[in-house]
């Protein structure tokens, strides 16, 4: 640094100026400060959205999968569950989630046959058979772990009543009386956002 | 099975699969006190890779150890919290 640091300038006589002027610029600093450690304070736990849309077997696990896990981690955890993603949360219908085998490339059949009646509770079948002896956990495990584990899962209001179903009709825990404007505060406030 | 690990407890998720093992540990860990070590039985080859991420991001846990034996992946979690 120059000893020589006195820039000429028109408030360089004001020294009266320049005292407020630093003053106004140290609460400036300290207002920052602030507002920065409190950013610091809500960085502590990670915090994650879901927003569950689709009703069919295998769609139901990603976002249980990744809700308890998340949870495991200490991750603060909503799932929102919208349309057929509603399914999942309600007891009766959770039990009897089909997977699609029309339309669906995978499945090892022509559409042709995949269309006959029965088809998709012969493809369901065979899909929880293959979980079963994989050891992964049912559809059903997975709500109550998730629950269990402190994960939020909600039921959006608006489909429960455009489904004509009941709140009773859900898991207990499940969080009911929410909507869009409830799921976008979640993710605006989350690290990680998913729609699945 | 001999170990040069003295676990306070062992947790088996001996043919479970992603996520239970992660799931399952964090529970039992949660049932510890500070100090106290956890091994981990899993026969899920995923669970080397899920048990360590989990244990790098979450706090007040240690992976000490993890031991590949036949279809057999042990883990050792410290609660250090």
């Amino acid at each position: 640094m120059s000893t020589d640091n006195q820039t000429p300038s028109a408030d360089d006589a004001d020294p009266a100026s320049d005292a407020a002027e630093l003053q106004a610029l140290r609460e400036r600093v300290d207002e920052l400060e602030a507002s920065l450690s409190e950013l610091d304070d809500g960085d502590e736990q990670q915090k994650l959205t879901i927003v569950a849309t689709q009703g069919s077997f295998d769609m139901a696990y990603p976002p249980l999968i990744l809700g308890s896990t998340a949870a495991a981690f200490g991750w603060d955890v909503v799932v929102f569950h919208t349309f057929w993603g509603l399914d999942i949360l309600h007891e009766e219908k959770s039990k009897n989630l089909k997977l699609s085998a029309v339309g669906n490339p995978n499945m090892p059949m022509p559409n042709a046959l995949a269309a006959i009646p029965g088809m998709d509770r012969m493809a369901t079948r065979m899909m929880e058979k293959k979980i079963d002896e994989n050891g992964t956990a049912t559809i059903e495990e997975l709500i109550d772990l998730s629950l269990e584990s402190g994960v939020d899962l909600q039921a959006c209001q608006m489909t429960i009543e455009l489904m004509d179903y009941d709140e009773d009709d859900f898991y207990d825990g499940v969080t009911t009386g929410v909507g869009a404007a409830t799921a976008l505060q979640h993710m605006a406030e989350s690290d990680i956002q998913l729609l699945v | 099975m001999s170990s040069e690990y003295d676990a306070t407890e062992t947790l088996d998720v001996k043919g479970q699969s992603c996520p239970m093992p992660i799931v399952k540990t964090k529970q039992a860990i949660d049932d510890l006190e500070s100090g106290d070590l956890l091994e981990v039985v899993a026969t899920d080859s995923g669970s080397m890779s899920d048990i360590q991420g989990w244990a790098a991001g979450t706090s007040g846990v240690e992976l000490l150890d993890q031991v590949e034996g036949d279809d057999l992946y042990t883990h050792y979690v410290k609660k250090t919290e």
